[in-house]
């Protein structure tokens, strides 16, 4: 967007980012830390976005075009690997809540069944 | 202050309200309508980052699917024990706290820094390249440079199904 600086961008991603590292750190409950990585994941898909965006006319003496679609891949498949992931977490939550009745994490510290 | 900067501004701020909400609301549910926030508003941005395709594809994955599978985890652990998914305060929290702004402040030093409005690395492009964020770029591109990668992710996403189902059956084996 024109008067939007590239560093607006990256300082949102950054935020974005911390939030979601001190929610991973600070909650108990799995599925909440499942959402802050998701929110990191998300703060990674706008800094990608906003470097493809924001690229200079030639990139290594190319023009920018390839290099800003290569960004653009790279957010599609960070979306993908992180349906798959979420599928396969909430799986793993589920099972093991039904096997312990109880979803804190400073109680998951066994690997045993 | 550019009308541009003042919308960007805007959504920015409602973005990192919303994201603080996903970390320090007490109710899972609420974190994950506020998460549902977070998403609407990033799509938002793509959007002015002229990544139409993206801006929707973030909507419908993230804010769609995801959440809806978020929400429906939510609900089957809420059916059985109701205290499960409020938790209790714990003095992590400064620390982490305190951690978390240190982090910021490592990596905003280090890239962000550079990057600010006087200095002349990145001069702000007017146009975005040539079909950036267009379907037809992205699809020429998923099908032809990135064919490998495309089938990779294809068999991902089977290994996930086949995963989740298989750790969502009855008996655990």
């Amino acid at each position: 967007m024109n008067g939007v600086p590239m560093a607006a961008y990256l300082l949102l991603g950054l935020v974005l980012f911390t939030i979601g590292v001190v929610g991973v750190v600070i909650r108990r409950s799995p599925i909440v830390i499942f959402m802050c990585i998701e929110l990191m994941l998300n703060a990674v898909n706008l800094t990608t976005l906003a470097f493809a965006r924001y690229l200079p006319q030639f990139v290594a003496g190319r023009e920018r075009g390839h290099t800003a679609v290569a960004g653009e891949m790279i957010v599609i498949f960070i979306m993908a690997v992180a349906a798959a992931e979420v599928a396969v977490g909430l799986g793993i939550i589920m099972a093991i809540f039904r096997l312990r009745d109880s979803t804190d994490i400073d109680q998951m510290n066994v690997l045993r069944g | 202050m550019n009308p541009n900067l003042f919308a960007f501004s805007v959504v920015a701020i409602l973005s990192v309200l919303s994201a603080l909400g996903v970390v320090f609301f007490k109710n899972a549910v609420r974190s994950a309508l506020s998460l549902v926030a977070t998403f609407a508003l990033l799509s938002v941005l793509y959007l002015t980052l002229d990544a139409q395709l993206l801006a929707w594809t973030q909507l419908v994955v993230y804010a769609g699917a995801i959440m809806v599978l978020f929400l429906f985890v939510i609900m089957v652990l809420n059916l059985s024990k109701q205290p499960a998914l409020i938790e209790r305060r714990d003095p992590k929290l400064m620390l982490a706290t305190l951690l978390g702004f240190g982090f910021a402040g490592i990596i905003g030093v280090q890239v962000v820094t550079p990057l600010l409005p006087p200095s002349e690395i990145v001069k702000d492009p007017v146009l975005a390249p040539n079909g950036f964020g267009q379907p037809q770029a992205i699809g020429m591109a998923l099908f032809t440079d990135y064919g490998y990668p495309f089938e990779a992710i294809s068999v991902l996403l089977l290994v996930g199904i086949v995963g989740s189902i298989l750790l969502a059956k009855r008996r655990l084996r």
